[in-house]
């Protein structure tokens, strides 16, 4: 009994749970003071991997056939993923504004809100966090392992730039890839939304078309396609840096592949914000 | 620029292809490496031994420029390599031969492509060339048979020839073994052993073995040297090594697997 108490006491100690509230404070402080240093170090590091990853990508020779490697691999894995997402959000657009639009007397504009929403926004958002999803882990996971059992050591032993061969390829292939899979959601999306819209109301694909359409200009549609191409670069160089400075075998790489995926979604969002910004500026 | 870097790239005559001077490596606070001074001549080969955590293959990595030094100096084939531009590094490692401990081999690639990568990079070769030349490799380690097989599907021990066929595609004059027999069954690291010695006898290359297995590299080593909190304890034959009233290093040789 007296043994179980004094461990108690001990514990008790040890845990900092009966310390001052001065002292309690000063742990506070501590903890958030490297949480601080420890974001700008991480903003820092990354930047340093940019700029090394840069001057890797710039310098020939290129890695063509790796590049299309890469472009093939990570395409053709996101694709039917990136199609259903937008095919759903085609469906759920449909269902949520036939109701509304109805309210408001104003049913005949459905299909060109649903092609408005789809190209404008949600088919180049849905697809960024999908992909980021689907080779952002993939790509942390991937290079990950590769960093924990030496094969990028080796890589570099054998007086290959890793940077070159394994980071600056999939950045570029994420960057090239991202706007032809949005294309892929926008027209899954516009297709399905009309196959929803016609099942409530039968209406010909052409006059959806043609409705949907009728107003969108250049505008409206490439600047939102493009600015996919932002969010490939944040999930490649997001998740090729993550993977390349995985420690600590199989628990860094699972570290290294949700980080991947938790950081690249967040920043395409915020850059997301941004971009919406600047293309109502520059395309209004 | 041109004429001072010129000064610096031209070896000694008697230069040796591997010269280290107070070379030292720390990660944070952890002091690796102290100031060790190493030379291993034309055709030698080097068995550094120690315990685990003592910094040899951290050692073997500062050789062949994967880890930066704090400070001191290597000189490969008597060009310092420490500060060197990525390209000149690189044209280095290409005449460096590098086994790995867990042999580091490409996971998603087959035994054959692990063993053409180097060439598909650094040599004009035509594919039915590399072909030829990979299987010769493979076959000189024995392993010929399992050109299709993915690492996952081999033994450990056939993953370290597999490794060592990689480090030799590129003729190298220098090899660095990072513990080539760790992990293996006796009979299967004394095939890697007899395997290293076949290597110095026919290529005459430089080499570095980082090792526990004081006996296993005794008849390929030509020189031994003991390392202990950063530094080289005692530098030598293993006659020498015998010879010692240092209690570590008798400890060490009686005790080496």
């Amino acid at each position: 009994m007296k043994i179980t108490l004094i461990i108690f006491v001990f514990a008790m100690a040890f845990s900092g749970a009966w310390i001052d509230p001065s002292r309690r404070l000063n742990s506070h402080v501590r903890v958030a003071k490297a949480l601080v240093v420890e974001f700008f170090e991480w903003f820092g590091d990354w930047g340093v991997f940019c700029r090394r990853l840069a001057r890797a990508a710039l310098a020939p020779p290129y890695e063509g056939r790796e590049f299309i490697h890469q472009f093939d691999e990570l395409g053709s894995k996101s694709l039917p993923l990136v199609a259903l997402a937008g095919a759903a959000t085609g469906v759920v657009l449909c269902l949520q504004m036939h109701d509304s639009l109805i309210r408001f007397g104003a049913k005949s504009l459905l299909p060109a809100v649903i092609v408005f929403s789809i190209i404008r926004e949600t088919g180049p958002i849905i697809t960024g966090i999908i992909v980021s999803g689907r080779v952002g882990a993939g790509i942390g996971a991937e290079l990950g392992a590769m960093k924990v059992t030496e094969q990028i050591d080796a890589m570099e032993a054998s007086a290959v730039n890793p940077y070159k061969f394994l980071a600056a390829t999939r950045v570029a292939a994420c960057v090239v890839m991202l706007p032809l899979l949005t294309l892929a959601a926008d027209f899954c999306g516009i297709i399905m939304g009309w196959l929803a819209n016609t099942l409530m109301e039968p209406i010909s694909l052409r006059l959806f078309i043609e409705n949907g359409f009728k107003t969108v200009t250049f505008n409206d549609f490439l600047p939102p396609t493009l600015k996919t191409m932002v969010f490939g670069l944040i999930i490649g160089l997001v998740a090729c840096y993550q993977g390349m400075r995985a420690r600590g075998g199989t628990e860094g790489v699972e570290r290294a592949a949700t980080t991947s995926v938790v950081l690249s979604s967040l920043f395409i969002i915020l850059a997301d914000v941004l971009l919406v910004r600047l293309i109502l500026v520059f395309f209004p | 620029m041109s004429s001072e870097m010129e000064s610096d790239v031209v070896s000694e005559p008697s230069e040796p292809p591997i010269r280290v001077r107070s070379l030292r490596k720390s990660f944070g606070d952890q002091t690796v490496l102290n100031g060790i001074d190493l030379e291993v001549a034309r055709g030698e080969t080097l068995a550094v031994l120690g315990r685990s955590g003592t910094g040899k293959s951290v050692l073997l990595k500062l050789l062949i420029g994967l880890h930066e030094p704090n400070s001191g100096s290597i000189r490969i084939h008597g060009q310092e390599i420490t500060g060197l531009p990525l390209d000149q590094l690189n044209e280095i490692r290409k005449k460096i031969g590098f086994s790995f401990q867990y042999s580091a081999l490409y996971d998603s690639l087959t035994v054959e492509e692990n063993v053409a990568f180097p060439l598909k990079r650094h040599t004009e070769m035509s594919a039915a060339e590399r072909k030829e030349r990979v299987r010769e490799l493979l076959s000189s380690v024995g392993m010929e048979h399992d050109l299709e097989k993915l690492p996952a599907e081999i033994s450990g021990g056939m993953q370290k020839r597999v490794g060592l066929a990689r480090a030799l595609a590129l003729e190298p004059d220098i090899l660095l073994f990072d513990e080539p027999t760790a992990g293996l069954d006796p009979i299967t690291a004394a095939e890697i052993g007899q395997l290293i010695g076949e290597l110095k006898k026919k290529r005459e290359t430089t080499s570095i073995v980082v090792t526990h297995d004081v006996h296993g590299t005794q008849a390929v080593s030509d020189r031994f040297a003991l390392m202990r909190d950063g530094n080289i304890l005692i530098e030598g034959t293993f006659e020498d090594l015998q010879k010692s009233r240092d209690n570590f290093v008798a400890q060490f040789l009686n005790n080496g697997s």
